[in-house]
């Protein structure tokens, strides 16, 4: 199993997956790409026309969807009139910049040499980040982390139940994933740190 | 001929109160305790955007974790949406509001 991330000369950092570990990061940012890609951002359709011309860009309420809710909170609590032009004009840019450090992920593990599918043979994947790049891993793992938190519907110092799950629960898997990906990050935090 | 230009005239919409007195109450970036980023992460984020020292993060940071909430930041109204949406791009659960 992968020790987590060192520090990299110069800055940055470097960490080594095997070739499931790295399929599974690959496959989690995946998903996330989709998510941020599925919900549109599509503004909701204003009733003047010369409104809607000028509407350059995102919605003004938030996502259904709970993951992408907790991933683009709503900025003005008790100003729902704020809250939509906050949203309205930054949403979009979120999302836009959520995806790219996702997909970065994704092209930094296959440029490190994960093949598209794992065969027989054993994989080992070393990974070099600069600053930015590191940078934008930990943005994603934090992402990758609140999505699979709002999907098991983790809580503060909620350990105990978890570990109470049988081994074959499904959810007991996805929250040992989602720990390890907290692994991960707590080791690039502390390569990252000064 | 000399061209002067004249001011065209345009109707303004009266400017909101906010709007109008945000000079006296500056507004304020809170950040809210979640169950899942790690202290080290939030912690890191407050020193990374902010420029805030070591000390000063953590602080911060304990602030969210034990008291549920922290106010990260001062500032006009445009600086503190600056400053949430920066959270939010880091993964942090941030809203602004008018100083108490």
């Amino acid at each position: 199993m992968s020790d987590g991330f060192v520090r990299r000369r110069g800055g940055g950092a470097l960490a080594t997956f095997s070739g499931f570990e790295g399929d599974l990061l690959r496959s989690l940012a995946q998903q996330l790409v989709e998510l941020l890609r599925n919900e549109v951002a599509a503004p909701t359709a204003a009733s003047d026309p010369l409104e809607d011309l000028l509407d350059f860009s995102g919605p003004t309420t938030a996502p259904e969807d709970p993951v992408l809710a907790r991933l683009f909170p709503t900025a003005y609590p008790d100003d729902e009139e704020a809250a939509g032009e906050f949203r309205r004009f930054t949403e979009s840019t979120l999302r836009d910049g959520k995806a790219r450090c996702a997909v970065l992920v994704i092209d930094t593990l296959e440029q490190a040499g994960l093949p598209d599918e794992l065969g027989e043979e054993t994989v080992w994947v070393d990974v070099e980040l600069d600053d930015a790049d590191a940078q934008a891993w930990m943005k994603s793992f934090t992402d990758i982390r609140l999505a699979l938190a709002s999907r098991l519907g983790v809580e503060e110092g909620d350990e105990d139940y978890w570990e109470s799950l049988p081994e074959d629960d499904p959810r007991a898997h996805v929250h040992d994933i989602y720990q390890w990906v907290g692994f991960l990050q707590e080791t690039l935090v502390r390569a990252l740190s000064r | 001929m000399t061209h002067v230009s004249a001011p065209t005239p345009v109707e303004l919409e009266e400017p909101r109160e906010d709007e109008v007195t945000f000079l006296e109450q500056p507004w304020v970036t809170i950040v809210w305790n979640d169950p899942v980023n790690l202290m080290s992460y939030v912690t890191f984020v407050f020193q990374t955007y902010f420029g805030y020292a070591r000390r000063k993060a953590e602080k911060l940071m304990l602030e969210v974790h034990e008291d549920g909430r922290s106010v990260v930041s001062t500032g006009s109204r445009e600086e503190m949406e600056r400053d949430v949406q920066a959270m939010h791009e880091y993964g942090l659960w941030a809203t602004l509001q008018k100083a108490e």
